[in-house]
């Protein structure tokens, strides 16, 4: 057998009173596609990070090629082959492709950059991996597929020839998936190595080679995947059977206890929304969602849900109206909305959900600040019982209300941000991406709160990039096109391949588009 | 504490660099301010008003804002002080008069401090600019009202407040202080501190405004009026500066004179940081800067008291490196 492309040995890393890794021993052969799976919180990104020397360990050895990476920084990583692709994509959005890829080792003719060796060395390696874009475009003109695409290339340009990849598809629509699968398969039989990050079974059977699951901190299972199921891969992951979404049939057609009623929860008429630069984003969205249903909107990030979702949660300047439960709303700030009944969880839970250096027991609060205070004092008592509460409902983890909420994972920080928005029993629920980038657990029990809150009455809007999800939960799809509604799916008859071809702007072959209601 | 130590030890070398033995120049400098009496309450004197501007600092620092206008509204605020407490009628009992005098400093450093708040919630105009220029107004206004309407003749200061406004000085309780200015003003310091305190962190203002410091669009997701919160925390900013004049007008010199606050407004900003905008932390700081500027003082004779400038200087520096490490450490994590 070859060198191993990289080894890390006993690797251990505590955050605090939290062990992120412990002793975690990974060994990647060269050309393969190795997946690493596991619950937020599991030490995935934590472990891959400290492969690329962006966090220290506090014990163990890297090994590359048969050698030990001595003192580990970012830059002896990556001068020793290895370049990460972070989750969060880090562009300038004014520059260039090209200019973003050479950027900090730029060809230069005397002090000048050299734009156009630039630009063709780009179109070179882009070529040759098979990663279609052109160099000269603007970034901030590029979707988040092309996007990742550029980060990719900025790593290889570096001659990384191990790429790491943290939950690449978390931000891509179905079509961009296929993609990015194919470029990775390109880089293998071009002899690099890739490590990817990702909480979907699906993609790890479809992609990589070889599969390690990490669970708190620690490895638990090391397989092929030839040799290795999804079932198998989802126990390994939480520790005991759960039940996979979207895995046992029939699922998709559960038994609804009420079904919807006909008054409307909320209601959208004629919405217009300008996004960033002022460029109309949300272009005459009308939709109606009764009491008890939930309706989905499918769409490629960027085709305005981001901006649907947070006009009506009052949050961006529109034109059209917006009312709930009958009543219109337009005239209401954000939070009057919250305590009228319609709750809102946040696309960008980090920088719009959550106040990071808050407790869990402050976070729980927001929104609801006067509810927990009485004549301008916080109820100190109310508000530790109500978190007591919720974290219990929602297995939040660590269960400790006083902890600060940057020290929590992404999973259980979306756990706080629904505890706290179906706590509000509302009457309409704005939910933006409720799932994105949180693992099996948190996610099931997240659906399993949007169920109940549906079955308790409430009106659901379900933004989602997972497709999966949506024709778990959704009664109705709706796909979102440039700022339009460009196709409705009753449950039942709406497949993933009928909606993809809508998302991406294709005419849809077995459902002509409805206006919406 | 690191960057105490480090300041400590450069100021050594400075000391050594005059030809004076350190041991010495640090014999002085602990006998001019902790050593003694006198020095304790000069100590005092001194960190007063820089628990004012530094909570005034540290408020507006927990909602996000930066106000560099601490100066200006502590100007404006003793010239409140001086005007009202020489207004008053002579006959006017200490119970009103001295609440009065309070409340006008507060009400025109709340008035400076709105200002900017206004332009940065009407037309989003930094607050680091405007209330930059807002210093420069304000002392304009002081100098011309001052020279023009309001001096004594022959010296650059309003006529003098009214006896029942005069607060008591700490003197005539710990009669070590004999001597010293210092005052009850230093007691309102500590009880606006702890007001803030429980402001900050046990009330629904408390909680929005820091908020709003924290994470910006979850505030706003979360209800608070983004608007009216800056202007609140701009006002409160002010006023906590505007009482910077009830211990030199009301405890000290009995009337507002020109250049008095020698830059307490700018100082407040380093005692904020090193407090970590946390009022126990203000509290802490001020009387650190409070010690070190009084004891400028008391070894003006072995070396120039601007070494301890160097010292301050070297304090912040360390501080606010520290500060960028702790926060990308968090980060990273």
């Amino acid at each position: 057998m070859t060198v191993p492309a990289l080894e890390l040995r006993g690797i251990s890393k505590r955050f605090g009173a939290v062990a992120a890794n412990r002793s975690v021993n990974l060994t990647v052969q060269q050309g393969e596609i190795h997946a690493v799976v596991g619950e937020n919180g599991a030490g995935k990104s934590t472990l891959l990070q400290i492969a690329a020397g962006i966090q220290s360990a506090d014990a163990g050895e890297i090994i590359i090629r048969g050698e030990r990476l001595i003192r580990p920084t970012a830059a002896r990583a990556i001068a020793r082959g290895i370049g990460m692709v972070q989750q969060h994509f880090l562009l300038i959005p004014p520059f260039s492709v090209a200019e973003n890829v050479v950027l900090g080792a730029e060809p230069r003719r005397g002090p000048r950059l050299d734009r156009h060796q630039a630009e063709a060395e780009v179109k070179a390696l882009a070529d040759r991996f098979g990663l279609a874009i052109d160099p000269s475009r603007r970034v901030a003109d590029l979707s988040v597929g092309e996007q990742q695409r550029v980060e990719i290339l900025k790593v290889l340009y570096r001659n990384a020839e191990l790429l790491i990849l943290d939950e690449p598809t978390a931000v891509l629509a179905p079509v961009e998936v296929d993609d990015l699968f194919s470029v990775l398969r390109v880089l293998v039989a071009q002899g690099r190595t890739v490590i990817f990050v990702t909480h979907k079974l699906r993609e790890v059977m479809a992609v990589a080679d070889r599969v390690t699951v990490l669970r708190r901190g620690e490895v638990v299972a090391d397989a092929r995947t030839s040799e290795t199921s999804m079932d198998e891969l989802a126990r390994q992951m939480v520790g005991d059977a759960v039940r996979l979404p979207g895995v046992e049939p029939g699922l998709r057609e559960d038994a609804r206890v009420p079904p919807p009623s006909r008054d409307p929860a909320l209601e959208i008429d004629g919405l217009h929304v300008l996004g960033a630069h002022g460029r109309p984003a949300v272009r005459g969205v009308s939709l109606r969602i009764m009491h008890g249903e939930i309706t989905g909107i499918a769409g490629v990030q960027g085709n305005g849900q981001t901006e649907l979702v947070e006009a009506a949660a009052g949050l961006l300047p529109y034109s059209g109206s917006v009312r709930l439960d009958g009543h219109p709303i337009d005239t209401l700030a954000p939070g009057e909305r919250l305590a009228q009944g319609l709750a809102h969880i946040p696309e960008d839970r980090q920088q719009r959900g959550l106040v990071l250096e808050f407790s869990i027991a402050d976070n729980l609060i927001l929104g609801s600040q006067r509810r927990f205070s009485r004549a301008g004092r916080l109820l100190r008592h109310a508000i530790d019982l109500n978190a007591r509460r919720r974290v219990e409902d929602f297995d939040v983890r660590p269960p400790r209300p006083a902890t600060g909420v940057h020290a929590l994972s992404g999973g259980n920080q979306q756990k706080v941000v629904v505890a706290r928005e179906l706590s509000r029993r509302p009457k309409a629920i704005l939910a933006a991406q409720p799932t994105r980038g949180v693992d099996i657990g948190a996610m099931e029990i997240i659906h399993r709160g949007l169920r109940s809150a549906r079955d308790a009455g409430a009106g659901i809007l379900l933004v989602s990039a997972d497709l999966g999800e949506l024709l778990d939960l959704a009664d109705r799809i709706l796909v979102l096109y440039r700022g339009e509604v460009v196709g409705e799916f009753r449950r039942g008859e709406a497949t993933e391949a009928a909606i993809g071809t809508l998302m991406v702007g294709g005419r849809a072959a077995p459902h002509p588009p409805r206006a919406a209601d | 504490m690191l960057a105490v130590v480090g300041g400590l030890f450069i100021f050594e070398v400075i000391a050594l660099a005059y030809g004076e033995q350190p041991a010495a120049v640090l014999g002085d400098l602990w006998a001019g301010t902790w050593g003694t009496g006198y020095g304790i309450g000069q100590v005092l004197f001194k960190t007063t008003p820089l628990i004012f501007t530094g909570l005034s600092v540290g408020v507006a620092f927990r909602a996000g804002l930066f106000n560099i206008g601490a100066e200006g509204q502590a100007v404006l605020g003793a010239l409140a002080v001086g005007v009202v407490g020489s207004s008053l009628p002579e006959s006017t009992p200490a119970v009103v008069a001295v609440p009065l005098c309070i409340g006008a400093g507060f009400a025109a450093g709340a008035a400076w401090g709105v200002v900017p708040g206004m332009l940065k919630a009407r037309f989003g105009a930094h607050e680091v600019i405007t209330t930059i220029m807002l210093n420069f107004v304000a002392m304009a206004i002081s100098s011309w009202l001052v020279v023009t309407w309001l001096v004594v003749p022959e010296t650059l200061h309003t006529r003098a407040i009214i006896e029942p406004a005069r607060i008591w000085r700490l003197e005539a309780f710990i009669p070590g202080f004999r001597g010293s200015p210092a005052n009850a003003a230093f007691v309102l310091g500590l009880l606006v501190a702890a007001a803030m305190s429980w402001v900050l962190f046990r009330t629904r203002v408390g909680y929005d405004l820091r908020a709003l410091g924290l994470a910006p669009a979850a505030a706003e997701y979360g209800g608070v009026l983004v608007k009216r919160m800056t202007v609140l925390a701009m006002g409160l900013a002010g006023g906590l500066a505007g009482l910077v004049g009830t211990n030199f007008v009301l405890g000290y010199k009995y009337y507002h004179e020109e250049g008095f606050s020698a830059g307490v407004g700018f100082l407040g900003i380093a005692v904020a940081l090193l407090g970590r905008s946390h009022p126990v932390g203000i509290v802490l700081a001020a009387m650190l800067f409070g010690t070190l500027s009084q004891g400028g003082l008391a070894i003006n004779a072995l070396v120039p008291k601007e070494t301890m400038e160097i010292l301050q200087a070297v304090i912040i520096l360390v501080v606010a490196a520290a500060a960028g490490i702790s926060s990308r450490r968090r980060l990273q994590a």
